[in-house]
């Protein structure tokens, strides 16, 4: 558990000098993700063989064991959609509660076992996969394309994030990356990256907006740049607000037109992710012409809609105006007007729909920025800084936390630790108190947002006070100190004042990933990644070995008199040949040494038969017998 | 007024974490072996070198901030030890509060109040001046009533107006050490920036929905 975790200045060795490998630079969108690298201050996306910087976050997942990533996926959403996942970014960190529906159709959600977090689980292809899991098959690819493009190996990365992603967003996709054999640099959040690129490349100064409307998420920006630092004045954003609402809004609209005709709607999680991409390719054509078509095949049944530009705005005036809100509310958390913004960077694909630019535009009345693609200007940015944290380098990004942070206290109501907008790293204190005589435990619930009560904002961690000193109630001073690094991320530590002992923190992430499952998954990701049907056998072979040795040590247990020493002597060389073969990974060897065990026991099989114990199991083996007794 | 106490606290003795030579508190990196230290128990204003006074330079403490950032921030220490990092984060964000608190004319007031020792209620707790509470709400009352942006302009300009008269004079009130002086004041800036702030918002939204 990686989310609250003590800052304990550890002992990581230095990498060797003149090791300096290049780190490179991932935006890891919710339909898009590109890669990108910097040398010598001029940063380039890494393209494939047709010139393409962007990767389609879209994953498939073949009954083979096969992973594809990016276009090859997406041709699968056609003949197996139920093994293909996309747009998962917007569940990172999040609940089974916060999977969209369309219509009555929901993705395959898996409910969490007993001993998991809620984080949530979807079923694609042959099992539950987290999104902290398909992001890092998505980052994998991303690696492969730079190791391939720059014939290195590449093991560090500059990640981006929506300024507006909350503490378990932001954890999980660093245990994504982490998953993916990626040293996580830094996390940049989107915007400041995207002013990064700009900025350095084209040496504007000033206060400068980004508005960044993705797939996903949706963020907003105040940056003041000046002489090489990018400081972050204040930020707001919509965790699920983007391109995706608009193709979802498309969708159900012509959902509700065939409902009206009497022709059959989305049936499953498949036909309801093509109809989205129906949706969406009419979305893309609407920005450069007045009316666009779709066509649907559902349950049997082909219909055509169409959706001329006029509808469209009206189906996203809605969403837009709700991004707009967004900038007025961090206008004034900046104390900045509208008027003092020398110009407002577009960043994200959705910031190519008509409605967005002109809405924009109203607000500022300036001429916006977008001379760097949209799409690729936030992994440029990405890796300005991977090299800058590499190589070095003279600009300075000073960000900001974008949501508060607060403990619930009595009666579920939020008291406010870290306000939003608070430049990072931050480090603040607060001190509680016990409330009964000889309290030895407090239990605190860590919240991120905005609102009054703890049940409307987020939940990130509960953790448990351990060890406090008994004392008369409020006599104890618990001083909890909160802090988030560079990266956006939370660690916690507290101490007891009065006598300066240290609590143990335990931690129970309400989104997050144990420990314990990062672990099985990067063990995961190495096994099955290379030969998972050679991994199952090996298991399989090792459980019916150990249920032999456990079956033999029964019946040793009540009839050992029945052998002679020697007999004895040979029974127990072959259990530790088995034994020894099971702690190796050959599953022949395995079954070599099982059988020549049973074949020794027999006699002593027999003889226990013979004396009577169990006259009516004739002729079962060892192991059978053993079910029978046990 | 420019009149200030040095802003140097006595400097305790310290010894550098890593080779042992003696430093002082205000020590960023050790004279001897380069590395950096620990943030110590500098007040703000000798954090960022400014004069221990209400009135500040706004773009000097910019320019002092942006300077120690690029030597402390842990961008900076990507390359370093974790130890290393881990100073540097405690730098970083020492550094942040101080600039926070001295950025912010009302955060400067109290932090500075606080020291000269003036009696000051918490944030954010109730207002025990029954006059300024009358007028906050039949401020609040104006601005709920205000439809349109330039009423609201207008709202937010006799708000300013009256911020910057606080603000001259509670750097003379600082300055001849007028503590009943001071704490009115401090009540009263914290109740306009409240106020100004709503009145902001309302202003942005009514100019985002196009009224």
């Amino acid at each position: 558990m990686t989310l609250l975790e003590i800052h304990e200045p550890g002992e990581t060795p230095l990498p060797h000098a003149g090791e300096e490998a290049l780190a490179i630079g991932i935006d890891l969108g919710t339909t898009n993700s590109v890669v990108a690298v910097a040398r010598d201050g001029t940063p380039e996306a890494l393209r494939d063989d047709h010139g393409a910087a962007l990767v389609p976050s879209v994953v498939y997942y073949g009954a083979d064991g096969q992973v594809a990533v990016g276009a090859a996926a997406q041709g699968h959403l056609a003949d197996a959609p139920d093994r293909v996942a996309s747009s998962i970014k917007r569940l990172m960190g999040r609940g089974a509660g916060d999977v969209a529906t369309l219509g009555d159709v929901r993705a395959a959600v898996v409910e969490p076992g007993s001993g998991e977090t809620d984080m949530v689980r979807l079923r694609v292809g042959d099992r539950a996969r987290t999104p902290v899991e398909i992001s890092a098959d998505i980052l994998r690819a991303l690696r492969m394309r730079a190791e391939v493009a720059l014939g290195k190996t590449i093991e560090r990365a500059v990640v981006t994030v929506p300024a507006y992603f909350d503490d378990a967003a932001r954890t999980a996709t660093r245990d994504a990356a982490r998953l993916a054999g990626l040293e996580v640099l830094r996390l940049v959040n989107e915007p400041t990256a995207a002013a990064l690129a700009y900025g350095l490349d084209k040496a504007v100064e000033g206060i400068y907006a980004v508005y960044d409307l993705g797939g996903g998420t949706f963020d907003f920006s105040l940056l003041r740049l000046e002489k090489g630092v990018f400081q972050v004045l204040a930020t707001g954003g919509d965790a699920a607000l983007g391109g995706d609402d608009l193709d979802h809004a498309i969708a159900e609209r012509a959902l509700a037109e065939r409902a009206a005709r009497g022709q059959p709607g989305a049936s499953n999680a498949g036909e309801a992710k093509i109809a989205l991409l129906a949706a969406r390719r009419a979305k893309e054509a609407l920005t450069d012409t007045a009316q666009a078509e779709i066509s649907l095949s559902l349950g049997g049944t082909a219909s055509t809609h169409v959706l001329d530009r006029e509808a469209f705005e009206s189906l996203a005036a809605a969403l837009v105006d709700r991004s707009i809100g967004i900038c007025a509310r961090v206008l004034a958390d900046a104390v900045v007007d509208p008027a003092d913004v020398n110009g407002v960077v577009l960043v994200g694909g959705s910031t190519r729909v008509p409605l967005v630019r002109r809405r924009v535009a109203e607000l500022f009345d300036k001429p916006s920025l977008d001379d760097i693609d949209p799409d690729e200007v936030v992994a440029l940015g990405a890796a300005l800084q991977a090299e800058a944290l590499t190589v070095g380098s003279d600009t300075l990004l000073l960000d900001v936390t974008p949501l508060s942070l607060g403990i619930e206290t009595m009666g579920g109501i939020v008291e406010k630790v870290i306000p939003r907008n608070t430049p990072t790293p931050v480090s603040l204190a607060q001190e509680f108190t016990t409330y009964q005589d000889g309290q030895g435990a407090m239990a605190l619930h860590v919240v991120q947002g905005e609102r009054e009560l703890a049940a409307d904002c987020r939940s990130l961690a509960r953790f448990e006070l351990q060890g406090i000193p008994p004392m008369a109630a409020g006599a104890a001073r618990i001083r909890v100190t909160f802090t988030v690094d560079a990266d956006g991320l939370l660690a916690v530590a507290a101490q007891e004042k009065t006598t300066g002992v240290v609590q143990r923190i335990e931690v129970k992430p309400t989104y997050g990933i144990s420990e314990e499952d990062m672990a099985r998954m990067l063990y995961d990701s190495l096994e099955h990644a290379q030969d998972d049907m050679e991994g199952r056998l090996l298991v399989e072979a090792r459980v019916e070995a150990e249920q032999l040795l456990l079956a033999l040590d029964a019946a040793l247990a009540v009839d050992a008199d029945l052998l002679s020493a020697s007999e004895r002597a040979d029974l127990d060389a072959d259990a530790t040949r088995l034994r020894s073969a099971i702690a190796g990974t050959d599953r022949d060897v395995i079954g070599a040494a099982a059988q020549a065990l049973e074949e020794r026991s027999k006699a002593f099989a027999e003889r226990r038969m013979d004396r009577g114990i169990r006259s009516a199991l004739s002729g079962l083996s060892l192991d059978q017998l053993e079910s029978k007794v046990g | 007024m420019t009149m200030s106490t040095a802003a140097t606290t006595a400097s305790e003795t310290a010894v550098c974490w890593s080779c042992g030579t003696a430093t002082a508190d205000t020590t960023t990196f050790c004279a001897a072996c380069g590395l950096v230290q620990p943030p110590g128990q500098s007040d703000h204003f000798a954090r960022l070198a400014q004069p221990r006074s209400f009135d500040i330079d706004a773009a000097g403490l910019d320019r002092r901030y942006f300077e120690l950032q690029r030597q402390l921030h842990p961008d900076r220490f990507a390359r370093k030890t974790a130890r290393e990092k881990a100073i540097s984060q405690q730098q970083a964000a020492a550094l942040n509060e101080a600039y926070e608190t001295l950025k912010n004319p009302l955060r400067r007031a109290r932090y500075l109040a606080q020291q000269r020792g003036v009696d000051l209620p918490g944030e954010g707790r109730t207002i025990d001046d029954p006059e300024l509470l009358m007028e906050a709400m039949e401020r609040r009352e104006a601005l709920a009533e205000s439809t349109t942006v330039s009423a609201v302009q207008a709202l937010e300009s006799t708000a300013q107006e009256e911020r910057a008269g606080l603000l001259q004079g509670l750097s003379a009130q600082f300055a001849a050490n007028d503590k009943s002086g001071v704490r009115a004041a401090i009540l009263r800036l914290a109740y306009l920036d409240k106020f100004t702030e709503e009145a902001r918002a309302r202003r942005f939204n009514l100019g985002a929905s196009g009224q």
